[in-house]
């Protein structure tokens, strides 16, 4: 089956059997196509370990939520997924991760290349100094597109799936600093979906913002997953409950629980997870 | 009062005590250098008066007041001055007599009690010379070949629209002199050079060598001509110059006859208005910014100076950048950050603080004898035993202190680099730009604000900076500027003139110190301006820069 067709099928899934409210039918993990497989990951920064031995499978196309108390791994995990650890001295990896059954921790692996596969977008919003325009064509510049006819129609497009292009099509030549902090982060999200990547990584991303504009991030994000496998690190268990298909608990390094979103939030197997997320623990 | 101290009144006494004082100082300095410098050019009126010390004949004094100050009875006596003991304190004048080559000092110091009444005559003349400094006096005949033409009360407008006929003349010698001559010199050069090349040639046959040569005698002959009809030129003009002249009397009834010649500019101050004074000291002002000095630097103009000052930190400007951004970014964003480029750092902080003349002595070695050497030995040899590149020059005086300012430039690039926050170098890798895009792409463009502020601060070192520059280039009177219309227009190894040099040398070693004093203030003024002059300009360009590259909004 090409990969086209596993998209378009797996699309079709999400819109016919879950709403924005939540599940009627039970999503199962047996039943996705697995994306992204960590396979017994540890991580040492310096002495101190990370993360001691995490497995899980991260469904295509669909969003996946870790959550945890803060120090717990779940941002280094997510990092470690497009190697963003590798910019940290004295960081050390073991185990593997694979997506699309490529190792990428291999020798072999072209970490830019990698990078442009799994775009990541970051807790405060990071846009360069550059024009609104030229933050999303970035990327594409990168790989040497330098037909303008090319980059006003991916700007345009990834405007518009990043839900900006109406309040920025008249300044596209404007400082991007000039926009509100929500834009900004809808604007880093289209940079980052401009290149097509298979996974976005997503790292609080409205944790910086005020509640409008996160509902404006989460109603994003809901779209984006027609397109993209998406990770989600949060700390905000009603936007995980609402944003997510899958969820993780992470603690102190440890993969304590994953599962889909609606048994984890409602029927949690383990007491530790109960705890964190009726607010016993945190 | 215990009150006072705990809210800390008595901190924001000192703090603000401490600005003011720095303010009061920067503005004082500035202000004399202004002052007097600009003072310099004004028409001031020139005073007459007779002068008798108790018992002497009077003699008649005229000249412009230079300075004045009070001073005890004693003290003038023991400065050799006749007064009488009557007064506690006597006021002196120094006046500026001029006439250098008629009385043998032109500064002479004077006791008010001993003067006549001042007067300022109407038709009282100083004359700026070519030779022997300013002249005062009075116009008497204007002559022309020989038979007076004009004399008395009409003498001076003859003389003033004789003079306006001249100038265009004077001006043509002055052309003729230094630049059609000197390119001609420079082409003859050229040939003298080839003739040279031909005759060291050892792969060529006798007959070819024999035509080669003959063409380039050619060659020489034609341009030998050319200079004949130059010389020609010039002394035809000299000559018809030659038959006007001006007869002038000093105060003391000496008379002096003067072909037009040799009259830069005269004036009569006496009898002008204030609008004429302004326009005469705009003119005067503007000759000095762009003149050619005279009389050993303490005459004319400072236009060498100028541009040699320029010059040099431009080609400075030039070799400090691309290498200081470069070492810092390497240092900074490639070198693993460990004990030796601990040390490196250090190393190149402790360098910016190396005394100036040691960097000269290194370029004087270094950059002069050897590099400059080598050059010659294998680019120039048949010049030798004639330096071209192995003495002092442009090249090396900027190269010299490029490396002087290089810490400055690396330091302020590096810090600019470190501000660059993590999440932009991060955004930029995780849309998978290598780590030379990020580099190039985004972190560097944004660096380059500090990157210039690093060459506001190397330029304002090295327009300033005299003591290397004595060592590697910088000459009291360069015959030539450093980019003339010859090929190859740049002449980097030619020495030049500096204005911080310039300071030095008519200020400290010019046979004439007095006259010489105003124009250091003059000097100085201009350097300062060349210095804010340069500087504003790279602060315009940081600040658009800055403007584009806004990065903290929110």
């Amino acid at each position: 089956m090409s990969e086209t067709e596993t998209r378009d099928t797996a699309t079709h899934a999400v819109s016919s059997n879950r709403g924005r409210s939540g599940g009627q039918r039970q999503l199962n993990i047996r039943n996705e196509d697995i994306c992204v497989e960590i396979d017994q990951l540890k991580l040492w920064y310096g002495n101190d370990q990370a993360l001691n031995g995490i497995d899980m499978k991260i469904p295509r196309q669909r969003v996946t939520a870790f959550i945890g108390p803060s120090g717990c791994g779940k941002s280094t995990l997510l990092r470690c997924m497009n190697r963003m650890n590798d910019l940290i001295d004295n960081c050390r990896v073991e185990g593997a991760i694979r997506i699309d059954g490529q190792e990428i921790y291999d020798r072999s692996v072209d970490i830019p290349e990698l990078r442009r596969r799994v775009g990541m977008v970051f807790q405060k919003p990071n846009p360069f100094p550059k024009s609104i325009y030229e933050n999303v064509a970035y990327g594409l510049r990168l790989q040497g597109v330098k037909k303008r006819r090319i980059l006003d129609e991916v700007v345009e497009k990834s405007l518009r799936r990043a839900a900006l292009w109406g309040e920025v099509k008249d300044r596209l030549s404007e400082n991007a600093f000039g926009l509100s902090g929500g834009q900004q982060q809808r604007l880093v999200i289209a940079r980052a979906i401009a290149i097509e990547p298979e996974v976005l990584l997503l790292d609080e991303p409205a944790s910086a913002l005020d509640p409008l504009a996160t509902l404006k991030i989460e109603e994003l994000i809901f779209e984006l997953k027609k397109h993209y496998t998406i990770a989600i690190v949060t700390h905000n268990m009603q936007q995980a409950a609402r944003v997510s298909d899958y969820t993780a608990y992470l603690y102190l390094g440890e993969l304590m629980e994953f599962n889909d979103t609606d048994t984890l939030f409602t029927n949690p197997s383990k007491k530790a997870t109960e705890d964190y997320i009726t607010g016993r623990h945190g | 009062m215990r009150n006072w101290f705990n809210r800390g009144i008595p901190w924001i006494w000192l703090n603000a005590g401490a600005v003011a004082i720095s303010l009061v100082l920067v503005v004082g300095l500035f202000g004399h250098i202004v002052f007097t410098g600009l003072q310099h050019f004004w028409p001031s009126n020139i005073v007459a008066f007779d002068y008798a010390e108790p018992g002497d004949e009077p003699v008649s004094v005229m000249g412009e007041v230079d300075r004045s100050e009070v001073l005890s009875v004693q003290a003038a006596q023991q400065r050799g001055f006749q007064v009488d003991e009557d007064g506690d304190l006597i006021t002196r004048h120094r006046i500026k007599r001029g006439n250098r080559d008629i009385t043998d000092r032109d500064f002479t110091w004077y006791v008010q009690e001993n003067m006549s009444e001042w007067e300022y005559p109407e038709d009282a003349v100083r004359v700026e010379r070519r030779q022997w400094g300013d002249f005062y006096g009075y116009l008497r005949e204007v002559r022309v070949g020989g038979d007076v033409v004009a004399e008395g009360d009409e003498a001076w407008e003859r003389f003033d629209s004789l003079f306006a006929e001249n100038v265009p003349r004077i001006e043509e010698i002055g052309r003729i002199e230094r630049v059609e001559i000197g390119n001609v010199n420079a082409e003859i050069e050229e040939v003298r050079l080839a003739q040279r090349r031909l005759q060291a040639d050892e792969t060529l046959s006798e007959p070819e060598r024999e035509e080669r040569s003959q063409a380039l005698r050619e060659e020489r002959e034609r341009w030998e001509a050319e200079y004949d009809q130059l010389v020609e030129r010039r002394n035809e003009l000299l000559e018809d110059i030659e038959r006007f002249e001006a007869v002038f009397e000093t105060a003391e009834g000496h008379r002096a006859t003067m072909p037009l010649g040799d009259i830069v500019k005269p004036s009569r101050p006496n009898a002008m208005s204030i609008g004429e004074k302004t326009v005469f000291y705009v003119g005067e002002f503007w000759d000095f910014v762009s003149g050619y000095p005279r009389e050993a630097n303490t005459e004319g103009g400072i236009l060498p100076a100028i541009f040699g000052t320029v010059f040099m930190t431009l080609v400075m400007a030039v070799f400090v950048t691309p290498f200081g951004v470069l070492a810092a970014i390497y240092m900074r964003e490639y070198a693993k950050q460990g004990p030796l480029i601990r040390m490196i750092r250090i190393s190149v902080n402790n360098l910016a603080g190396v005394p100036s003349i040691v960097f000269g002595v290194f370029g004087l070695g270094f950059f002069v004898y050897f590099m400059g050497g080598g050059i010659d030995q294998f680019f120039y040899a048949e010049r030798l035993p004639s330096p071209t590149f192995g003495k002092g020059g442009v090249l090396w005086a900027s190269l010299t202190l490029a490396l002087l300012t290089l810490p400055v430039v690396i330091v302020s690039t590096e810090e600019g680099l470190a501000r660059i926050p993590g999440s932009i170098r991060h955004g930029a890798l995780a849309l998978g730009a290598t780590k030379g895009e990020m580099l190039w792409r985004t972190v560097v463009p944004l660096a380059t604000p500090a990157m210039i502020t690093g060459l506001i601060l190397a330029v304002a070192r090295a327009a300033g900076e005299v003591a290397p520059l004595m060592l590697v280039g910088v000459v009291k009177l360069a015959p030539a500027l450093p980019v003339d219309g010859n090929f190859p227009f740049f002449h980097l190894d030619r020495s030049f003139m500096h204005l911080g040099f310039h300071i030095y040398d008519v200020g400290f070693q010019s046979p004439n110190v007095e006259a010489g004093r105003p124009l250091v203030y003059a000097t100085a003024l201009i350097l300062v301006m060349v210095i804010i002059v340069l500087n504003l300009t790279a602060i315009i360009i940081r600040n658009h820069l800055r403007e584009r590259f806004r990065a903290e909004s929110d």
